[in-house]
C-alpha cells in the first residue's frame, strides 16, 4: 500500500486501474473529466491494459459498456449530471440485462439554470433505473468503492450494475491523502470476472431479447431480488475488504453517536463529514445528537434506518435534492422506512446545497435546534441570502 | 439457422431465465396468428434474385434446397415481397 495525495476523481481512477476492466468507454463531462483523463493516461503509459473507447456521447458510453459486458468483459464508464440523463435510456437496459458494469457518477446539478456544481439531483432522479447506488464521503471511500463495486455487482446472485456517486467538486476536485493498495492486494480481493455471457460459437445466445406480458413480471421480480441480494453481498465484500486492506466499512448505513441520540440527522455523501463535526461540538455541550449516514440508496436500508432511529425523539433528512412538487426523494424513502417499522416520530426535510451552494456549520446546528421543536417540516436552505 | 421453437413459451418462475442473455429462441414461439393473407412463391417463375429477402421487414425469406422459401411461423402477411418481386412470382392467398 502506498500513500498518495489524490483528488476524488483521481482516487477513483486508481481504484479502477486496480480493478483492471477489459473495456472503458466514457465521454468527459465536468466534474467527472479527470477520471476519464487519468484512465486514458494509464492506458497510454501501459500501466492499465484496457480497451479505451472514445465515444461520441454518454448514451454511447453506456451502450458500449453494455455491449462489452454482454459478451463477458469487465466494463467501466463514468459520467455526471446531464450526461447521466443523456444515458438514462440505457440505464434500465444495463440493469434489466443484469450486466455488472461499474459507473462513477460525479454528482452535479441539472439544468436549467445551467450549473456545473454539485448536488445530488442527477443520480437521485435515477433511483428507479435498477442500479445499485452508493454515495462516497471522501476520496479513500471513492477508491475503495471502485473495487467493492465490481465485487458486489459481479456476484452471480446480484448481477446488477453499480453506480458510485461522488459529490461534484467537493469530492471530485479536492485533494487528500489516499491509501492506494498494491495490485497484488487488489487481485486477491477481486477475482477475475466469471460470467456465462460469453461470445461463443459452440453455445450461441440470444442477447437482450424481448419478453412479453406473460414473462415480463418474472424478469422484473428477479431483477428486484438481485438488487436486494446485494445487501448480504455488500456485507460479505466489506468483510473480505477489511481482511485484506484493513479498512472497515459499515454496510448500507453508518451510524455516528446514534445509540443514545434523541435527535438524529440523516444525510448522504460528503456533507456527512461536516455533520459529524457538529455532532461532536453539540455532544460537548451535552446535547444527545447523532448522524445517520446513508451509504447506499439502492438497495435501500429500510431496516438499518429503523433500527438506528427507533429510540430517537425526532429525525431530519438533509439532502441535495428536491422532487419538485413533493419533497426530497431521500426523505420520502426514509419516511417509508419509519412507517413500515411503525416508528411515529417527527421527521423533517432540509433541502440544501443545490447547485453547489455551501451548507454552513451554523445551518447544521440550526437544523438540530429546529428539530427539537417536534414539528415536521420541509425547508429549503440557502434561499434567504445566507 | 432457425432456433428450436417450443409449442409454448415457458412462463413458470423457475423456467424463466435470470438474465436476458440466453439460449436463442428459448422465449420465442410461432408469431403469425394475425396473418390474413399468405405470400406463396411460384418457384417456376422465381429467378432467385432475393430482392424479397432484402425487403422483408420480418426477415422470414430464406433458401431451402436452393429455392427461395418463406417461414410461415413468423410471416405477418404484409405483402411487401409481392410488391417488390420483379418477375411476379409471389401471390397472396387468403388464410382460411
Amino acid at each position: 500500500m502506498a500513500k498518495q495525495f489524490l483528488s476524488g476523481d483521481e482516487a477513483f481512477a486508481y481504484g479502477i486501474r486496480l480493478a483492471r476492466p477489459h473495456v472503458i468507454s466514457a465521454y468527459p463531462i465536468t466534474p467527472q473529466t479527470i477520471v476519464v483523463e487519468k484512465l486514458s493516461e494509464f492506458v497510454e503509459d501501459g500501466s492499465l491494459k484496457s480497451e479505451f473507447i472514445h465515444v461520441e456521447s454518454e448514451h454511447s458510453a453506456l451502450s458500449c459498456a453494455i455491449g462489452a459486458s454482454s459478451v463477458g468483459a469487465r466494463a467501466f464508464t463514468a459520467t455526471s449530471s446531464q450526461g447521466l440523463l443523456y444515458m438514462a435510456e440505457c440505464l434500465p437496459y444495463a440493469a434489466g440485462g443484469r450486466f455488472p458494469i461499474v459507473m462513477m457518477n460525479a454528482n452535479r446539478s441539472t439544468a436549467l439554470p445551467w450549473n456545473i456544481y454539485g448536488d445530488q439531483r442527477d443520480s437521485l432522479s435515477q433511483l428507479d433505473s435498477g442500479w445499485i447506488q452508493a454515495y462516497a464521503e471522501n476520496a479513500q471511500e471513492a477508491l475503495d468503492l471502485a473495487l467493492l463495486g465490481y465485487y458486489i455487482a459481479e456476484n452471480k446472485a446480484v448481477s446488477t450494475p453499480f453506480m458510485a456517486n461522488l459529490d461534484g467538486f467537493v469530492l471530485t476536485h479536492t485533494y487528500e491523502v489516499v491509501d492506494v493498495p498494491s495490485q497484488e492486494q487488489a487481485d486477491e480481493f477481486l477475482p477475475l470476472f466469471e460470467t456465462e455471457n460469453k461470445m461463443s460459437l459452440e453455445k450461441p445466445k440470444n442477447l437482450a431479447f424481448s419478453a412479453g406480458p406473460d414473462t415480463n413480471s418474472i424478469f422484473k421480480y428477479k431483477e428486484h431480488i438481485g438488487i436486494l441480494n446485494a445487501k448480504s453481498v455488500i456485507a460479505e465484500a466489506e468483510g473480505k475488504f477489511e481482511a485484506i486492506f484493513g479498512r472497515k466499512y459499515t454496510g448500507l448505513t453508518e451510524n455516528y453517536q446514534t445509540e443514545d441520540a434523541d435527535y438524529i440527522l440523516i444525510t448522504l455523501g460528503s456533507i456527512s463529514g461536516l455533520v459529524r463535526e457538529i455532532v461532536d461540538k453539540l455532544r460537548k455541550n451535552g446535547e444527545k445528537v447523532g448522524l445517520l449516514k446513508i451509504r447506499y440508496m439502492r438497495p435501500f436500508p429500510n431496516e438499518e434506518i429503523a433500527q438506528a432511529v427507533k429510540n430517537a425523539k425526532a429525525v431530519a433528512v438533509l439532502e441535495k435534492d428536491i422532487s419538485f412538487g413533493n419533497e426530497g426523494a431521500v426523505y420520502t424513502n426514509v419516511n417509508s422506512a419509519l412507517q413500515k417499522a411503525e416508528i411515529n416520530i417527527p421527521s423533517s426535510n432540509y433541502i440544501g446545497g443545490l447547485g453547489g451552494k455551501n451548507i454552513s456549520p451554523q445551518e447544521i446546528e440550526d437544523i438540530f435546534a429546529e428539530i427539537k421543536s417536534g414539528i415536521s417540516d420541509i425547508k429549503f436552505l440557502g434561499i434567504g441570502g445566507v | 439457422m432457425k432456433p428450436f421453437l417450443r409449442e409454448k413459451v415457458p412462463v413458470n418462475f423457475e423456467d424463466v431465465p435470470d438474465t436476458t442473455s440466453f439460449e436463442a429462441g428459448y422465449l420465442v414461439t410461432k408469431n403469425a396468428g394475425w396473418r390474413n393473407v399468405r405470400p406463396v412463391i411460384d418457384t417456376a417463375k422465381c429467378v432467385g434474385c432475393l430482392n424479397c429477402y432484402l425487403y422483408c421487414p420480418d426477415g422470414v425469406i430464406f433458401k431451402k434446397d436452393g429455392k427461395v422459401a418463406i417461414d410461415y411461423d413468423f410471416c405477418k402477411g404484409c405483402g411487401i415481397c409481392k410488391k417488390i418481386c420483379k418477375v411476379q412470382a409471389i401471390e397472396l392467398e387468403a388464410e382460411k
